[in-house]
């Protein structure tokens, strides 16, 4: 039977979806399924990993129903993933030993803290390129070895597995305890703290330093390479590309060359540059980490500029204050007025990540008078998503050295016609959404069909993008340059409002 | 001429009820209320549910009225959330016919463009989204016509003694072909224009429709004459089942069942 399609899995922070793309990178069909947020603790955030299989074994075969096709049909499947969320499970029985904890999750701020008190502290950021936060998976593992009984000594056996997302669904994919294949691939081991960023392996000083054993690791492989075949859900199907949902999101915009870049606004919102095959140092806040890697090529290295809360304060604005009932209507709201009224949102919710990384800003609203609204409120959520955009790109035009001249954005926000003006704005350069929004999945998918041949080379996939919309800057210099400072100071208020802890 | 609607005149009685009182009901209490069983009240709140008419708390089980109860007069779904829903759909048309998309919804007799997305050829294009273009030389217009009857009345109230503006020689003039053409794009469930709004411009759309199958929108494509229509000067079969597949997938992730 002719392979005429490939399918992603973007097992994402909200849900997972599962799309089938055509030979010209066009989507067939698209299924979704949201899984539970739970917050047991302040700052604590988990999901669960057996929903989040059990979702995936609803909408694999129903994306294949949805197009009327069969597994058969299907050359290869990609997977792209929410990174740093960590799960640990028994390799026997296939049950998490804990709930999975999310990146966002904040538990193991008193551990980091002491770990970069240590001497030796500057061994993680040369290694692996990373500062030493929450963020990252290892602070995570580590506190969970800690915390179960008897954990510690099953991870050493290999009794207990680690992964992120990718990891977990690809062991059950090919068969869970039935001889699951243990396999990660570099750019999500690049966000573990523990992968020697030139070596692409785990990094004895690293794991020494957190202390975990690598009986729990698992392999890591090139992104794009097939993995194994699946066994269940899409059974014959060949597993051939895993990427963290940033990485395949640069892909899927085919940023293949050095110097070029993308921003994806989803929770959060996150810009990466193509650095081409050397790593570089960032020294204005960005992060260095693994954007590809192709079968036996060389790595493509990217800098990195996280922003943790965009999206997600739309959320808010939506689940906890209950002023909007759907994300969308954020701009409607919006655009009941003229402008932000004055009035300004740092969503610094977990501290404030790229370039700030200040762990102990928190949210402020600044600029409040009787005159405010609700629909000034949503402007300034809007526009916080803008102006974290524009320090970010600030700082990756300090760091690279020369100005990026275009943006291309992808993601659910890019539906928001009133932010994409707004960036566009702020940035003074124009702003472009690729004819495939869903440019995460799409990354995925291509990464598995060049895998098993199914598309030929990089190029081929270039001439698949196209522009879909642009948005063209029309904000006055003046206007900008004195809405910008106001956020700057803005900014200044949300830092140093968590207390260090004493001793 | 048949009798009322069993479970109409039920839903109706299971709203006024929610309607009264603190508003929070069990499945039972329901039941109960209105002598029916347990799982006929069940399957009716749950299609209460479905379109939006009907809440139930999550942690206690209960029901209440919907949020689109209380928004019944207003918009019955925001064109930002409507773009948010269509965006992918919109994209593979447009990748898929080699042309550019538009979704538009009704507005004061003319149609707001709510989405659009550029032709995949990467030539210079701006975004039309905000703009108004006519309703009764558009395809998209035309199947809002058709399918939406508040749409019609402001047109009609709009061109004083029945005359509708010409931009062409095809052109609709009259209210009396307007009617007969639309009449054609409910029988074919779908709609074109061939240089009516300009010369050597074409467009096909069908409906986007919302949960029950109210069409809360359209959604087309439109380019130069030569490419969307064959030697005969109707649009190409291949690009009408391109959009009117678009505007099923919409429809479907929307709630419509049946389209
Ligand atoms: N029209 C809109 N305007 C503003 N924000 C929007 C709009 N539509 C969606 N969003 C926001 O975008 C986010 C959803 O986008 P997307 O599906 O790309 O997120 P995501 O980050 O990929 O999800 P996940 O975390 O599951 O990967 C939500 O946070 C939502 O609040
Ligand atoms: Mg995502």
């Amino acid at each position: 039977m002719t392979q005429r399609y490939v399918m992603s899995i973007d097992q994402g922070t909200t849900s997972t979806r599962c799309i089938l793309f055509d030979q010209r990178g066009r989507l067939v069909s698209v299924t979704q399924r949201e899984h539970k947020q739970h917050f047991p603790r302040p700052g604590w955030v988990e999901h669960d990993a057996v929903e989040i299989w059990r979702n995936l074994e609803r909408i694999g075969p129903e994306a294949l129903a949805q197009a009327g096709v069969g597994p058969g049909e299907v050359a290869a499947v990609g997977i792209a993933n929410q990174r740093e969320t960590t799960v640990l499970w028994d390799r026997r029985t296939g049950v998490p030993v804990a709930p999975a904890v999310v990146w966002q999750d904040t538990r193991t701020d008193t551990m980091v803290d002491e770990l970069s008190r240590r001497p030796d502290a500057h061994v993680v950021r040369e290694r692996c390129g990373l500062p030493l936060a929450t963020y990252f998976s290892a602070p995570t593992v580590r506190w969970l070895l800690d915390d179960i009984p008897g954990l510690r000594e099953r991870a050493e056996r290999g009794d207990v597995l680690f992964g992120t997302m990718e990891s977990w669904l690809i062991w059950n994919l090919t068969g869970g305890p039935d001889g699951g294949v243990h396999v990660t691939d570099v750019t999500n081991a690049s966000r573990t703290l523990l992968m020697n960023l030139r070596d692409l392996d785990w990094d004895p000083v690293l794991l020494g330093f957190f202390g975990i054993p690598r009986a729990m690791l698992p392999e890591i492989r090139p992104s794009s390479e097939t993995y194994g075949t699946a066994r269940r859900v899409l059974p014959g199907v060949r597993i051939s590309a895993a990427l963290g949902d940033q990485q395949a999101a640069l892909f899927g915009q085919t940023c293949f060359h050095r110097g070029e870049a993308k921003c994806t606004y989803g929770t959060g919102a996150f810009l990466l540059l193509n650095t081409g095959t050397e790593p570089v140092a960032s020294t204005h806040g960005l992060l260095t980490t693994v954007g590809y890697q192709i079968g036996d090529q060389p790595a493509v290295y990217a800098l990195e500029g996280s922003i943790a809360i965009t999206g997600a304060l739309v959320q808010w604005f939506r689940d906890r204050l209950g002023i909007i009932s759907t994300a969308p209507e954020i701009e409607t709201l919006a655009r009941t007025v003229d402008d932000n009224g004055g009035c300004y949102i740092v969503p610094a919710f977990s501290g404030l990540f790229a370039p700030h990384w200040r762990s102990e800003a928190r949210g402020v609203i600044v600029g409040l008078t009787s005159y405010i609204t609700k629909g000034h409120l949503a402007r300034a959520v809007l526009e916080a998503t803008g102006w974290q955009t524009r320090e970010v790109v600030d700082a990756m035009n300090a760091d690279a050295g020369i100005a990026l001249t275009m943006l291309k954005v992808d993601g659910g926000m890019t539906a928001d016609n009133l932010l994409m003006q707004f960036i566009a704005d702020v940035l003074d350069v124009p702003v472009v959404r690729p004819m495939v929004a869903e440019t995460v999945s799409l990354g995925a998918a291509y990464a598995a069909g060049l895998a098993v041949g199914y598309w030929p080379d990089l190029e081929g996939l270039r001439r698949n993008w196209h522009r879909a919309a642009q948005w063209t800057p029309a904000m006055d210099p003046g206007r900008r340059e004195e809405e910008y400072g106001n956020w700057r100071r803005a900014v200044e208020r949300a830092f140093d409002w968590i207390k260090p802890t004493p001793g | 001429m048949p009798g009322p609607v069993q479970s109409i005149e039920r839903a109706a009685a299971i709203l006024r009820l929610l309607a009264q009182g603190s508003g929070r009901l069990g499945l039972t209490e329901i039941a109960n209320s209105l002598g029916l069983a347990r799982g006929t009240a069940h399957g009716i709140l749950r299609t209460l549910q479905l379109v939006g008419f009907v809440e139930q708390d999550e942690a206690t089980g209960k029901y209440q009225l919907g949020a689109a109860l209380l928004h019944l007069g207003t918009s019955y779904l925001d064109v930002n959330e409507l773009r948010s829903r269509a965006i992918n759909w919109a994209d593979a048309l447009a990748a898929r016919s080699g042309e550019a998309v538009r979704i538009g919804t009704h507005l004061q007799g003319k149609v707001l463009v709510v989405h659009h997305v550029f032709r995949p050829d990467d030539s210079l294009q701006t975004l039309d989204v905000g703009m108004l273009m006519p309703m009764h030389a558009t395809a998209i217009g035309k199947v809002l016509l058709a399918y939406d009857a508040n749409a019609a009345a402001a047109l009609h109230d709009a061109s004083h003694d029945g005359e509708l503006e010409q931009f062409t020689r095809r052109t609709v003039r009259t209210h009396r072909e307007m009617s007969r053409m639309l009449a054609t794009v409910r029988e074919h469930g779908w709609a074109s224009d061939v240089d009516e709004a300009g010369m050597g411009e074409a467009g096909v759309a069908a409906p986007i429709r919302g949960y029950g199958g109210l069409v809360v929108g359209a959604m087309g494509i439109s380019g130069a004459t030569e490419r969307i229509c064959d030697s005969g000067g109707r649009p190409r079969p291949d690009l009408v089942g391109y959009v009117r597949d678009a505007a099923r997938a919409v429809s479907r992730d929307l709630g419509a069942s049946r389209w």
